[in-house]
């Protein structure tokens, strides 16, 4: 039952290729039924547990797939923010057939995605990791301006040293375990002869996973990637792609298959502070909407490499329900990005600044997205970071918990200046003259308003069940 | 594990360094993106290396084969989707050097 | 000890091939380079008891990857002799670093690994299987990873290698 989580996105990439009319005029409707398919089937699991079902192909393939609480909620991440993704590009981009290579290449996408979550086994990990790459590669490139060409390249650089990384790790691991599965890796770190390859081992992966997940110091291919992709690239890459490929593994590996000494850890803590405050600091000045997102995203993960580094069970329920909520309020904001780009076509602060008040939607899904990233109560945000800065309270790295503090003071501030600054003051000047005013299409008014109350749901509702979200959560780790 | 094991696996590992450095190098210092590429290529060349001595000096030769094929298919993939980013620069920037890709600032 | 000598003949031969592929000026060249380089490791990987993954990367790296480069480079134009001979000087002064390094480097890790301080584990034999077995009864998604990865390539190709209609 596990396998059709890649399996079916497969089929429905040869049969969108065929060449039937019909059958490409709907693909953004088919692809968007799989991908709600895949969220209620995340949703419903506890009710109806399907993972417990057999293989449909169980004779012919062996495929070593497996379902935890982790797992779970990142399928559900995964398939809300391509769907958010695709509705946006089925607003924005206009080319036929851009709309549909797009389509083609988030299946790819998703299925590479699918796969990172469900496998148990380090060298497919790291295939599936190759494949959301290239399909990133691709995504950034395809509208083929002159801005994405450097974007591409620096993220490709980039990539190839993590996949140098993470591949001489592999090669290190296949030493000291003979065998490349989870549970293998995890039991040869209970061999005392193993200790030193594996500690190198370890590192390695550490190195070759900052790379992929844009922590800093290794940010640098973060800021050009996002600003040259088109929009609904920079919600899916932001929200979903970059994250899985980079954050989830780490949880996964760093959470339960490696078991980590204290100096690698402290390493992992110091390089969480340094994204948190880096990336706050440098939104602070920035004067385009999307570079300040992005140093935004660099700020929020580095609250996840915090928890990660804190090794605890609660820090580490912290860690991924801060993801989910990441996911949920950073592809809000690009959404709003996008539909502030479409009708006034350019993302430059300063020439946005005072035209936000025509937009009354993206406006109020805005503040929510913005008060959920400073971590505002009731919202989702502010539950995530409490939970983390918590933990760090409780295993005594007081330092680190008033770091994170007070860029979460930080994080506010520049985000209520951008909001006062685009939506909340009215500018007597004219609309500037920029080209193709369009108005806001329905549907990305539509995915704004959904994605602000799965926030505030979120928040709301996790004050009444913190039993039934965290517990199980806190059982993945060992 | 045997000593001689071990001393293979290290004079594998040290010509290993040498060719990653190598790679590193010409990735990082070079006038012109097909040569990039190149770099990148020395370098999948050396872990390549690495994963097949490991795989000898811990006995598993099958399973290293198994990873170093699908490997070379992946490589080529990335390899095929560079170049084509290289010539998608040289069309727009009608230069393949990476100094003057700055068409981003900041 | 035979052995050990034909294995470090062959080693030295790879980094001087690599070191003249990444160091000479004209662009053919160092393709060329490149595939005899892999041709090395091919013959290194045979010796290292891995047959399959030796013609793998012989035919595919040798071959394959040559073409690949050589049909992206005829699409781009030749560089003039004046560029050439400016090129030629800031190349010489910008990669002379390079044997350096590598001298230095290798020295520093003689003295290092020549006496390894650390061990091995000593593991459990493992189950007789050949190449072909494990492949096909093992590591299915590790094929189905190549063909999504073959897929996307495919993509990758139609999008990037076709000229803009303007």
């Amino acid at each position: 039952m596990l396998s059709l989580f890649i399996l079916i996105p497969l089929l429905l990439l040869f049969i969108l290729n065929l060449p039937v009319k019909f059958i490409r005029q709907g693909a953004f409707g088919l692809v968007g039924l799989l991908l709600s398919v895949q969220i209620l089937a995340a949703l419903l699991h506890s009710l109806f547990p399907w993972s417990a079902f057999p293989e449909i192909l169980g004779s012919f393939f062996i495929f070593s797939l497996a379902v935890d609480n982790l797992t779970l909620v990142m399928l559900l991440t995964i398939g809300t923010v391509a769907l958010v993704s695709l509705i946006v590009a089925a607003s924005t981009i206009g080319q036929e057939r851009l709309r549909f290579y797009f389509v083609n290449l988030l299946l790819i996408c998703v299925i590479g995605m699918n796969a990172i979550v469900l496998v148990r086994d380090i060298f497919s990990l790291y295939v599936f990791i190759e494949i959301v790459s290239v399909s990133s590669f691709i995504l950034i490139a395809l509208e083929r301006n002159k801005s994405a060409i450097e974007g591409t390249f620096k993220y490709l650089m980039l990539s190839a040293m993590a996949t140098v990384f993470i591949l001489s790790g592999i090669a290190c691991f296949l030493l000291a375990a003979g065998d490349l599965s989870f549970v293998s890796i995890h039991s040869a770190f209970y061999d005392p002869a193993a200790s030193f390859i594996l500690k190198v081992a370890a590192s390695l992966f550490l190195c070759g996973l900052f790379i992929k997940a844009g922590v800093a110091p290794f940010h640098g291919w973060v800021m050009d990637a996002y600003l040259a992709s088109p929009a609904s690239v920079s919600v899916l890459l932001a929200g979903v792609a970059t994250k899985i490929s980079g954050v989830y593994v780490l949880l996964r590996l760093f959470g339960s298959v490696f078991i980590v000494n204290a100096p690698l850890q402290n390493i992992i803590l110091f390089a969480g502070a340094f994204s948190i405050v880096l990336g706050a600091l440098a939104a602070l000045t920035q004067d385009d909407l999307k570079r300040m997102l992005a140093y935004s995203s660099i700020s929020q993960i580095g609250y996840i490499i915090l928890a990660l580094g804190c090794a605890t069970p609660l820090a580490f329920a912290g860690a991924v329900f801060h993801f989910f909520n990441h996911a949920i309020f950073k592809s809000l904001l690009f959404v709003n990005a996008a539909a502030l780009e479409k009708r006034f076509g350019s993302t430059d602060m300063n020439k946005l600044a005072g035209q936000g008040y025509k937009m009354p939607v993206t406006g109020i899904t805005s503040l929510m997205g913005v008060l959920s990233t400073a971590g505002i109560p009731p919202l989702s945000g502010f539950w995530s970071k409490l939970i983390i800065i918590l933990a760090l309270f409780s295993s005594g790295r007081f330092v680190y918990a008033g770091i994170a503090l007070l860029a979460s003071v930080l994080t506010l501030a520049y985000f209520l200046v951008f909001q006062r600054r685009i939506f909340f003051c009215k500018s007597e000047l004219q609309e500037p003259a920029l080209e193709n005013p369009g108005k806001i299409s329905r549907a990305l008014g539509f995915s704004e308003i959904s994605l602000a109350i799965i926030t505030v749901v979120t928040g709301a509702v996790f004050v009444f069940m913190p039993g039934n979200w965290i517990m199980p959560l806190k059982g993945i780790f060992w | 594990m045997s000593q001689s094991a071990l001393q293979l696996f290290c004079t594998f590992g040290i010509f290993i360094i040498l060719l990653l450095i190598t790679g590193a190098y010409c990735m990082f210092v070079s006038f012109n993106l097909i040569r990039v590429l190149i770099g990148f290529e020395i370098l999948i060349k050396a872990v390549t290396l690495l994963i097949i001595c490991a795989g000898y000096v811990c006995g598993r030769t099958a399973l290293a084969q198994a990873i170093v094929i699908t490997l070379i298919v992946i490589e080529i993939v990335v390899m095929v989707v560079a170049g084509g980013v290289a010539l998608w620069a040289y069309r727009h920037n009608k230069t393949i050097d990476p100094r003057k890709l700055s068409n981003l600032k900041g | 000890m035979v052995n050990m000598t034909i294995n470090l003949i062959l080693l030295f031969a790879l980094i001087l091939v690599a070191l003249w592929t990444v160091m000479t000026i004209r662009l053919i060249r160092s393709i060329v380079g490149l595939a005899l380089t892999s041709a090395i490791l091919s013959v290194i990987m045979y010796r290292l008891h891995s047959p399959l993954a030796a013609v793998f990367e012989l035919s595919v790296c040798s071959g394959l990857i040559s073409v690949i480069f050589v049909t992206t480079v005829s699409f781009t134009q030749r560089i003039s002799k004046e560029k050439l001979r400016i090129r030629r000087k800031e190349r010489l002064l910008k990669f002379w670093y390079l044997p350096v390094i590598l001298i230095a480097t290798a020295v520093m890790l003689c003295q290092h690994l020549l006496t390894p301080q650390f061990t091995l584990p000593l593991l459990v034999p493992a189950q007789g299987l050949g190449v072909r077995d494990l492949l096909w009864s093992c590591r299915h998604l590790d094929l189905l990873g190549q063909v999504v990865m073959l897929l996307a390539g495919a993509f990758g190709v139609v999008i990037l290698f076709k000229e803009s209609r303007k």
